[in-house]
C-alpha cells in the first residue's frame, strides 16, 4: 500500500507542475505590464524603472521566469496582497479552514444522501421509488446552485426568518451556543452544495450498483445463506463504489466551483469569496495564489480518491 | 451467408423479394427517442423557449432599457407580465433578450468543445503511441483543472484586451464561448478516442483499408460517422453545462457587462431585492432551470436512442 501511494504521488506531482505552468503562461500571455504604471508615473525616473525591471527580471525568457516563480512559491513566498495589505499566504491560511469545512460537510451530506438512495433504487429498479428518485435527481442537478441558494434564502431567511443568511466567523457566543449558531448558519450553504452533488452521485451509485448486483458472485453470496443486508453492504456496495469513487473524483473541480458560488451567495469568508473580491479589486497576486490553491486541492482530492481505490480493491494497489 | 444468424432475436426477417422497407438510422433513432416521454416533452419545451427568445422581441416590442421610475419593482401585471426591476425596466423584454445570449453561448460553447474534442480524440485514437500518451496526459490534466477559478482568471486577465479589440459585447461573448468550450472538450475527446480505438480494428474499416483508402478518408468517411452517437449525447449535456457556466459567471458579476441582461445577470441584480421583489429572481432562475432541465432530459432521450448496444 505504501508503495502504491508513492506511485500515485509521482503521478500527481507532474500534474501539479503542469497546472502551475498553465497558470504562469496565462499570466505571462495576458496583455498589460505589471510595471506599466511605473513607466507612466512621472515621479519615477526612467532609469529607476529600468533598474527595477532588471531586478525583477521582467524581460527574461519565460521559462526562467517560470522556474523563479515556482521556486518562490515553493519557499512560501506567495507575494503581497495589494488590497488587504498582508502576505498572500497568511490571507489564504485565514480563509481556507472555512472553505474546507463547508466543502467537506457538503460532500459528507451528498454521500449520506446518495449512497442509501442510489443503492435502494438499484435494488428495486423501475419501481415507484426508483422513478421518483430518478426524477428528483434530474431536477436536482438541473437546478444551478446560485438559484437554489437564493430560493433557500427567500424561504428560510426572508419569509420564515429561521436561519441567518450571512455567514459569520465572529459569533459572540461560547460553549454550546457557539456550536448551535455555527450549525444554524452552515445549514443552508452545506445543503445547497451537498444536495446538488447528491443528485448526480445518486445516479452514479444507482448505475454502479445495477452493474454489480446481477453478477454471479452476488448470487453465490446469497445462496450460501448470507443475509440480504450483508450481501448488499459487504459484497455489492464495496465493488460498486469503485467506479463511484472515480466519478466523485472527477466531480471535484465542479465541487470547488460550486463552493465559490455558495460562498459568494451566503457571504462565507472562504477562499472562494476571496477569489471574487480580489478579482473585483484587481489584486493579481491573490488571484493567482487562490487559483493555484484550488488546483492543489483538486489534485489532493484526486490523490485521496486513488488511495480509497487501493483500499476498496486491493488488486489495484498490487498492480 | 447473410441472414443465418440475426444480431438480436428481435430483428425482423426482411423479405428478400418485393419491396424492402428500409429504415434509415435517423428514423430508427427518432423511433427510440419518441419512447422517452420526458425527452419528447422537453424537446417541445425547448422549442417553445427557443422560438420565444428568437421571435418574442418581434412581438413584445418594449425596449429592454426603458426606465420608468413610476413602476419600480412592480409585480407582474398585464402591462408588465413579468414585473419590473429596480429601474422600472420591463423584465419580460429583458428576459427575452438575455435568453438569446444565454442560449447562443450554450450552443456556441458546445460547438467549440465538440470540435476540439473530436480533433484531439481522433488524432489520439489514430496516432496511438507517444502522441496518444501525450494528448491523453493533457486531457487528464485538463480534467483535474479547477474550471471555475481558471475561467474567472482567464476572463480577468484577457477581458480588457478583447474589449479593446472587438468591442465590449462581442469581446466578452468570444472570450466566454472560447473559455467555456475550452474547458469542456475532455469528455468528448475521451469518448472519440475510445470509439476510434475499437472501430479501427473492425472489419469494415479493414475492408476499406484493403481497398486502398487513405487514412484521412478512413477517418472521415468510415470511423468518424460511426463514433458520433456518444458525441451527440455529450454535446447535448455540454449545452446545459455551458448555459450554467455562463449564468454562473454573470451571477458572480464577472460575465457580460451590466447593460446586457443575461439570465445570470438578472439573478445577480435581483439578489439584493429578494425580500421586496422576489418575482425578479424567480423568473430568471426558473428560465435557467427549465432550459437546463429540458436539455438534460433530451440528452437522456438521445442516449437511449443512439446507443447501438440497446436492443429494443
Amino acid at each position: 500500500m505504501g508503495k502504491y501511494i508513492l506511485r500515485r504521488l509521482t503521478i500527481a506531482l507532474p500534474s501539479l507542475l503542469g497546472i502551475s505552468l498553465i497558470l504562469f503562461v496565462l499570466l505571462a500571455l495576458a496583455p498589460g505590464d505589471p510595471f506599466g504604471e511605473l513607466a507612466t508615473n512621472s515621479n519615477i525616473p526612467p532609469e529607476v524603472a529600468a533598474a527595477l525591471r532588471v531586478k525583477f527580471g521582467i524581460d527574461d525568457p519565460i521559462l526562467i521566469r517560470y522556474v523563479r516563480w515556482l521556486m518562490a512559491m515553493l519557499q512560501g513566498d506567495w507575494g503581497f496582497s495589494f488590497a488587504s495589505r498582508i502576505n498572500v499566504d497568511q490571507l489564504i491560511l485565514q480563509r481556507i479552514p472555512t472553505t474546507l469545512f463547508v466543502v467537506g460537510s457538503s460532500q459528507i451530506l451528498a454521500l449520506a444522501v446518495a449512497l442509501p438512495v442510489g443503492v435502494y433504487a438499484a435494488m428495486r429498479p423501475y419501481s415507484i421509488f426508483d422513478q421518483i428518485a430518478n426524477a428528483v435527481a434530474f431536477i436536482g442537478f438541473s437546478l444551478p446552485t446560485f438559484f437554489t441558494g437564493l430560493l433557500l434564502i427567500l424561504i428560510f431567511s426572508v419569509n420564515l426568518g429561521w436561519l441567518p443568511f450571512v455567514y459569520r466567523t465572529d459569533i459572540a457566543a461560547t460553549g454550546w451556543l457557539w456550536y448551535w449558531e455555527n450549525f444554524k448558519q452552515a445549514i443552508m450553504p452545506v445543503a445547497v452544495l451537498g444536495l446538488f452533488q447528491a443528485a448526480s452521485y445518486t445516479r452514479y451509485v444507482r448505475s454502479a450498483v445495477l452493474d454489480v448486483i446481477r453478477l454471479d458472485y452476488v448470487t453465490t453470496a446469497r445462496s450460501k445463506g448470507l443475509g440480504e443486508r450483508k450481501v448488499i453492504v459487504k459484497h455489492v456496495v464495496r465493488n460498486a463504489l469503485i467506479p463511484v469513487v472515480t466519478l466523485v473524483a472527477l466531480q471535484m473541480p465542479a465541487v470547488f466551483g460550486g463552493a465559490i458560488v455558495t460562498e459568494q451567495i451566503f457571504r462565507i469568508p472562504g477562499i472562494g469569496s476571496l477569489l471574487i473580491s480580489s478579482i473585483l479589486a484587481n489584486d493579481t497576486p491573490v488571484i493567482m495564489a487562490v487559483t493555484f490553491v484550488f488546483a492543489c486541492l483538486v489534485v489532493v482530492f484526486n490523490l485521496l480518491a486513488d488511495i480509497i481505490y487501493g483500499w476498496l480493491d486491493p488488486r489495484i494497489s498490487y498492480r | 451467408m447473410a441472414g443465418l444468424t440475426h444480431a438480436s432475436p428481435t430483428v425482423d426477417v426482411v423479405p428478400h423479394q418485393g419491396r424492402r422497407r428500409r429504415i434509415s438510422p435517423g428514423l430508427e433513432a427518432w423511433r427510440k427517442f419518441r419512447r422517452h416521454r420526458m425527452a419528447v416533452a422537453s424537446a417541445a419545451i425547448l422549442t417553445v423557449l427557443t422560438s420565444a427568445v428568437l421571435l418574442g422581441p418581434l412581438i413584445w416590442r418594449v425596449p429592454i432599457n426603458e426606465i420608468d421610475f413610476t413602476a419600480r419593482l412592480a409585480t407582474p401585471s398585464w402591462q408588465h407580465p413579468f414585473g419590473t426591476d429596480d429601474l422600472g425596466q420591463d423584465l419580460l423584454a429583458r428576459m427575452l433578450y438575455g435568453g438569446r445570449i444565454s442560449l447562443a453561448v450554450g450552443f456556441a460553447a458546445m460547438a467549440v468543445a465538440i470540435v476540439v474534442g473530436i480533433l484531439i480524440g481522433a488524432i489520439s485514437g489514430i496516432a496511438r503511441g507517444s502522441v496518444d500518451a501525450v494528448l491523453m496526459w493533457i486531457t487528464d490534466l485538463f480534467l483535474s483543472l479547477p474550471q471555475l477559478p481558471l475561467l474567472l482568471l482567464v476572463i480577468y486577465l484577457f477581458r480588457d484586451f478583447l474589449k479593446n479589440w472587438v468591442g465590449p459585447e462581442g469581446g466578452v461573448f468570444i472570450l466566454i464561448v472560447l473559455v467555456i468550450g475550452g474547458f469542456r472538450w475532455m469528455p468528448v475527446a475521451r469518448l472519440v478516442r475510445a470509439q476510434f480505438l475499437s472501430l479501427r480494428e473492425k472489419e469494415f474499416v479493414e475492408a476499406a483499408r484493403a481497398l486502398g483508402a487513405t487514412t484521412p478518408r478512413l477517418v472521415i468517411r468510415h470511423i468518424l460517422p460511426n463514433s458520433l452517437g456518444p458525441v451527440i449525447v455529450a454535446g447535448t449535456i455540454d449545452v446545459a453545462a455551458a448555459i450554467i457556466a455562463e449564468s454562473t459567471l454573470s451571477f458572480l458579476g464577472l460575465g457580460f457587462p451590466p447593460d446586457i441582461p443575461t439570465w445570470g445577470r438578472l439573478l445577480f441584480d435581483a439578489k439584493d431585492y429578494l425580500d421586496i421583489a422576489p418575482h425578479w429572481a424567480l423568473f430568471a432562475g426558473a428560465a435557467i432551470f427549465l432550459t437546463v432541465l429540458a436539455i438534460n432530459f433530451i440528452g437522456d432521450g438521445l442516449r437511449d436512442a443512439l446507443d447501438p448496444r440497446k436492443v429494443m
